[in-house]
């Protein structure tokens, strides 16, 4: 690549991260006790366990130029905190929230279903959500089109 | 393609307020931001570059050249700066971490010749911040 100036248009994100704290425990019924303990390890125990996320959210759209913003933060914190923080702030993943009943509540997830929570924000257009679990743990959704690389199929997956 | 990415600290003040909205437009829209006196943020910039590392140095550019560009164009026009009153870049624009990254990107862009500017990351605060990039190079919408 060269130093070459790139004319695309400039694209302008805003970002926000919010803070939650919430138990889970990763189990499956489609897996017996063995598999579980096996395959999801600490985070199979019986009582579960909690985590202090890190919700970013990024939303685009052209800039107001009589506010200088893509969208008002009051509206993007209202909405986030109704649509997602009062929905899994201290509450147990597992039993508190109707999604994670028969579905392993790992960050992966809750990415995709946080994801359709947003995506109606309708002052600007959702771009992703990350999530950290951890600090060293991070995983980020932008809906179905993200996947850079096919996504194989459990069929495809058996062949290998 | 390498991305480096190259963070400063700087810390400046500001006031949201557009006069040819009513008071009590400004106070509605901007709620506290728009307190008279302004107010100040500790920024965090963040700027990564894209490119490919030269089979001599190994380098995708000289660091200390863009840490002389970012004293140059950044450090030495907003920290410690009123940026409205202060920053004509800004001039007649609300100080906003959008416009603010926006304008980051347009003085970085052309100084930058080593290495294509791939995204402009300003941290107003920990929990917010915006991202300026040419469409199609970075966010969600893919690399190149």
């Amino acid at each position: 690549m060269g130093a070459k100036a790139n004319s695309a248009e400039l694209i302008i994100e805003l970002g926000r991260r919010y803070h939650f704290s919430a138990s889970h425990r990763l189990h499956t019924a489609h897996l017996s006790e063995e598999e579980n303990s096996r395959v999801f390890g600490k985070c199979n125990n019986p009582f579960g366990h909690g985590h202090n996320y890190v919700l970013e959210v990024s939303v685009s759209g052209p800039v107001d130029p009589a506010t200088g913003m893509i969208a008002n933060l009051a509206d993007l914190d209202g909405f986030v905190e109704q649509a997602v923080l009062q929905v899994f702030d201290h509450k147990s993943l597992n039993e508190d929230v109707a999604v994670f009943l028969d579905k392993v509540p790992t960050t992966e997830n809750l990415c995709i279903d946080i994801y359709e929570r947003l995506k109606n924000f309708s002052h600007a257009k959702l771009e992703r959500v990350r999530i950290e679990e951890t600090r060293n743990n991070s995983f980020e959704y932008a809906g179905q089109q993200f996947a850079r690389v096919p996504v194989a199929s459990s069929a495809e997956k058996e062949q290998r | 393609m390498v991305l480096i990415t190259r963070r400063i600290d700087f810390s400046a003040s500001h006031v949201y307020h557009n006069p040819q909205l009513s008071a009590e437009e400004n106070r509605r829209i901007f709620g506290k931001c728009n307190n008279p006196h302004g107010h100040g943020h500790n920024y965090t910039l963040e700027v990564t570059v894209a490119g490919e590392p030269d089979p001599v140095t190994g380098m995708v550019l000289d660091l200390k050249e863009l840490k002389e560009i970012l004293a140059r164009e950044v450090m030495q026009r907003m920290d410690h700066r009123h940026l409205n009153h202060e920053v004509p870049e800004l001039a007649g624009q609300i100080p906003t971490c959008e416009n603010i990254a926006r304008v980051i990107w347009n003085l970085l862009e052309p100084k930058i010749k080593q290495g294509l500017l791939h995204r402009v990351r300003l941290y107003e605060s920990p929990d917010l911040f915006a991202d300026c990039f040419r469409n199609g190079t970075a966010g969600s919408r893919g690399n190149t």
